[in-house]
């Protein structure tokens, strides 16, 4: 193959994915735009939000992945059976992972901010909202991507190939929406 | 149930790993945080974090994901002058330039229809487009050094270079948009 051939074949099939993504991350974006008055409120909140992303990235495509090779092996069946034990594991596994990192990466932020002398809220704030916003967004990214990736297999895709968009249109949407959600919830209840 | 199953056994497995890339991102988290005023000034430059951070990972992950599949066919040499490592780092770079101009001006659109933009459609779009220019260009050179030294480590590059790009890619983009938004606005 040529240079030219090689970057035109590549071009296009990754074009329609690129452009899906950044569909869902100019929604993430306007959602974040609108938070202007919570992140006033809570300084540090604003550190939070890469790692919060990319935990949401991280964790549930590794879900994904994970049920898709188990699917490909015959070692789930493609149904919503929580009596499965592989399937219970696999998704308990996520969620803790989920909401710990979460909360790891709160008291980082904060402790960072704190040492530099920077201005950031109660260690007990950004906690509880990193706490709440991981446990929600965890709910719902492991019921699109078990959804997706069972319907996917069911209908005759491969769910390798569904997995990764699936979760990193969903992710940045579903993460900063629970994101403004848990913060106003945290405030509603006093900041902590 | 076998132990690599078990909810403790994935969790042994991924939380180290969790930890180390959550360090990285607060990285970026953290010049975010030093140009929050810039960006709560201006939302529509705020409106564009979350997108930039995604397309910097996603040209990153998809370069590396082709260039694994490459180096496990046999088929890549790291010459200059390889005709997929060529191919591949010119689709990157016109896949940015087609996406972040759109994306600028979609930012920009999103943000003056919810609530009115105090910059204009064309430093929006100057911002996305300088962004993506520059960040096109590491996220090849970022996905190369990561792929070789995968390939010269003797390391699955499908298992190491994805991670590591996708993850390094977020944080130059963050970088990258506080420098351009510095020479921009």
């Amino acid at each position: 193959m040529t240079v030219r051939e090689v970057a035109a074949e590549a071009y296009r099939e990754a074009l329609p994915v690129l452009a899906v993504s950044a569909v869902g991350g100019l929604f993430a974006g306007v959602v974040l735009g609108g938070m202007d008055a919570e992140l006033e409120a809570v300084p540090g909140l604003l550190m939070l939000v890469p790692a919060l992303l990319a935990t949401r990235g991280n964790v549930y495509g590794s879900l994904g992945a994970r049920l898709a090779s188990a699917l490909h092996q015959g070692l789930i069946e493609p149904t919503l059976n929580l009596d499965d034990e592989r399937l219970r594991g696999a998704v308990a596994a996520a969620l803790a992972n989920g909401v710990l990192v979460s909360c790891f990466a709160a008291v980082l932020a904060f402790v960072v901010l704190a040492v530099l002398g920077r201005r950031v809220a109660p260690v007990t704030t950004l906690f509880g909202i990193a706490a709440i916003a991981g446990l929600i967004s965890g709910l719902l990214l492991t019921a699109a991507v078990v959804g997706v990736v069972f319907l996917g297999y069911r209908r005759g895709y491969n769910p390798d190939t569904l997995a990764g968009p699936v979760v990193t249109t969903t992710g940045d949407v579903v993460g900063v929406a629970t994101l403004l959600l848990a913060t106003r919830i945290v405030l509603a209840a006093g900041g902590l | 149930m076998e132990t690599r199953w078990s909810p403790a056994a994935i969790m042994r497995t991924m939380l180290p790993i969790l930890v180390v890339l959550t360090g990285i991102e607060l990285a970026s988290g953290f010049v975010l945080d030093t140009f929050e005023g810039t960006l709560l000034r201006y939302p529509s430059l705020l409106v564009l974090v979350p997108v930039t951070i995604g397309m910097a990972g996603n040209l990153g992950s998809i370069l590396a994901a082709r260039l694994s599949t490459v180096v496990h066919l046999g088929l890549l040499s790291f010459d200059p002058d390889d005709e997929y490592l060529l191919g591949n780092a010119v689709a990157t770079v016109g896949l940015a330039l087609t996406l972040f101009p759109l994306v600028g001006a979609g930012a920009w659109v999103c943000q003056t229809l919810v609530s009115g933009s105090r910059l204009g459609v064309g430093t929006v779009v100057l911002v996305a487009f300088g962004s993506g220019a520059v960040l096109a260009v590491l996220a090849v050179v970022v996905t190369l050094v990561t792929t070789y030294a995968a390939y010269r480590f003797g390391l699955d590059p499908d298992d190491v270079v994805i991670p590591v790009v996708t993850n390094v890619c977020d944080v130059l983009g963050v970088v990258v948009l506080f420098l351009v938004v510095r020479l921009v606005v």
